[in-house]
């Protein structure tokens, strides 16, 4: 596709100047990672500027874990047939898959803020992949859910959480939840790209998070729930993600949760993403 | 194969940078650009002078690919916006009203970034993000974080961004909007030294001092539409040139230099007014030669002046002139300086 070809009626005027090699307008993969690199630490330094940025993910899973261990873990625990200690096993795995979603929120407000300041014009009129801008929000937010999910894990091992199944099992939910984490991502950035304000965006990501946090098997087995809530929570995905979680940490079925959660991940991921690059270029 | 015969030795032999045919764009039953046509020779100033809501703003997010077009075609450095955006961007600088650098970093961290972005190497992007705050004097806050910037070294901090690919056209969306007179003067500054090295400008503004400033012509929009083209001197001429404003030492002798000016009859001045409230009289000049025989007129017979200033014309006396019509902003959109 030669730029002559492309435009047979402009006249290349203005061509006096030397133009860059690359001028066929494809960006190579070398130079795209580096834009993203660049924009990254862009976001990075926002935050080393803007510390109280970190607070989400940095007292989210202490506050969490401790509210739900000493507020339900006695009775919960005791219901499935241990005390606190079975119930906060069966904690971290759901709060890692859970504070995964919490943190991808972020990103829609964050990605609505860029958009209501010049510094997006910018961007979207240099010579680089619209979606390099969103891939470094993601990789950055992917790094937030990172040292969320480390805090957490320190947590529960300083209260007692034993792991029933090997480090491998471990870092396979870990890895699990952030893929999950990242292609929950692509649905808020859209979400920001929609909604007017941050606020809203926040707003409107709370009440769809809520029902599903908590309609789901993140913080107590579903067994003594209503017939109705059992069919919800079966299909909701952050039950299977925190099922697939809690399966690799301490053991259990693990095949079908792993799977379905997989199934999702790409599924949202191959939807979303595709939606979400392209309102981004065509939002004005 | 026929774009390398047409290949111009001389970037500066009067080859378009920009060429817009019919431009159209709807915002719901807005037509934000109605059939806009314009081009922008290389290395020339093109000054868009229009009131709010013309369609300036409209115009330059077409031509820097933020936004599509619904009909018309249009071409930067022989890139189609529509057809070949990612060729196109290599090409152009935008600054707008609104300064696009992240508030959060320092300013130098914004340079680096969009020379990074640009494919510079780093030793390049950082020796380049040096260079280019010395330019624009801010070596010293380039440190601080562009939020406490004051809104003259934003802007210049803006022009600074834009300039880090040495972009062949650069768009200049109401550079000083907003900014006091002082600054306004700084951001001015840098663009006749932009000019100067090369660039191709499009410059959209609201103040016909800025225009004439800066453009080497004048296209003036309203409402989607261009009303009126030409330099800056035909479209001056057309709408009556600037005003001299005179203040008699004595405001009983108003009425005695207008009817001295009236009926001297000097080539090309059409009449004289006088305004006893303010105690000045306005004199229509079209040229440096008609201000210094009409000075030269009140000295000969006599009068002595208090105060002696020029104005050019307003934009509103520009669209009255063009159109017959007030423009609906134009009136509060004159610098005070300028219609004082």
């Amino acid at each position: 596709m030669s730029t002559a070809t492309l435009t047979p009626t402009s006249t290349p005027t203005g061509s006096g100047r030397a133009k860059p090699v690359h001028d066929e307008g494809r960006i190579g993969l070398r130079n795209n990672l580096r834009h993203i690199g660049a924009l990254v630490r862009r976001n990075l330094l926002q935050i080393k500027k803007d510390p109280e940025s970190m607070f989400d993910a940095l007292l989210m899973p202490i506050i969490f874990t401790l509210l739900f261990v000493y507020v339900f873990g006695g009775s919960v625990g005791g219901s499935m047939g241990g005390g606190r200690q079975e119930y906060l096993n069966y904690l971290i795995p759901g709060l890692m898959a859970m504070m995964g979603m919490n943190i991808a929120m972020a990103v829609g407000s964050g990605v609505n803020d860029d958009f209501r300041k010049g510094v997006m014009d910018r961007f979207r009129t240099m010579p680089i992949a619209r979606s390099s801008v969103l891939i470094a929000k993601i990789v950055v937010e992917l790094g937030r859910m990172m040292v969320a999910t480390l805090i957490l894990l320190a947590m529960g091992f300083a209260l007692g959480m034993e792991l029933q199944e090997s480090v491998l099992g471990l870092l396979g939910a870990i890895a699990l939840s952030a893929a999950f984490g990242a292609a929950i991502m692509w649905i808020f950035i859209l979400l920001g790209l929609t909604m007017k304000t941050a606020q809203a965006v926040q707003g409107m990501g709370m009440l769809v998070l809520m029902p599903l946090q908590f309609g789901s098997s993140i913080f107590a087995p579903t067994k003594t729930m209503p017939g109705w809530l059992q069919t919800f929570t079966d299909y909701n995905p952050l039950s299977n993600l925190a099922d697939a979680a809690r399966a690799l940490m301490m053991g259990g079925p693990l095949a079908h949760s792993v799977l379905v959660t997989l199934g999702w991940t790409v599924v949202i991921t191959a939807v979303m993403a595709p939606l979400a690059v392209s309102k981004f270029r065509k939002k004005s | 194969m026929v774009r390398m015969t047409r290949i111009d030795k001389n970037p500066r032999s009067g080859a378009n940078a920009v060429e817009v045919r019919g431009l159209v764009k709807h915002y719901g039953s807005t037509k934000a650009l109605d059939g806009v046509d314009l081009d922008v020779r290389e290395g020339t100033v093109l000054g868009v002078l229009g009131p709010n809501g013309a369609g300036k703003t409209t115009l330059v997010r077409c031509l820097s690919t933020l936004i599509v077009p619904d009909a018309g075609h249009a071409t930067v450095a022989g890139y189609d916006v529509v057809k070949q955006p990612r060729q196109l961007r290599r090409t152009i600088g935008l600054t707008g009203q609104y300064a696009s650098v992240d508030e959060k970093l320092s300013g130098w961290e914004n340079l680096y970034m969009i020379g990074r972005l640009l494919d510079l190497p780093r030793k390049t992007a950082r020796a380049r993000a040096d260079e280019l705050l010395e330019r624009f004097s801010l070596t010293e806050a380039a440190r601080k974080a562009a939020m406490d910037y004051s809104g003259g070294m934003r802007r210049r901090l803006d022009l600074a961004a834009s300039m880090i690919g040495s972009p062949a056209v650069l768009y200049l969306d109401e550079p000083t909007t907003g900014l006091d007179p002082r600054t306004r003067n700084e951001v001015w500054d840098e663009v006749q030294r932009m000019v100067a090295e090369g660039a191709t400008v499009l410059l959209t503004t609201q103040y016909m001092e800025e225009a004439e400033q800066l453009a080497n012509e004048l296209t003036v929009i309203d409402k989607g539409k261009i009303i009126a083209r030409g330099g800056v001197d035909e479209l001056k001429a057309k709408v009556g040139g600037r005003t001299l404003q005179l203040r008699p030492s004595d405001p009983a002798q108003l009425a005695a230099m207008a009817q001295a000016i009236r009926e001297a009859g000097l080539d090309g001045v059409a009449g004289a007014q006088a305004v006893p409230d303010e105690g000045l009289l306005y004199v229509p000049i079209l040229s440096d030669e008609q201000l210094t025989s009409v000075i030269g007129l009140l000295g000969t017979r006599g009068f002595p002046l208090a105060h002696v200033a020029t104005a050019l014309p307003s934009l509103d006396e520009v669209f009255l002139a063009i159109t017959g019509e007030k423009s609906a902003s134009a009136t509060d959109t004159i610098p005070e300086e300028v219609a004082a």
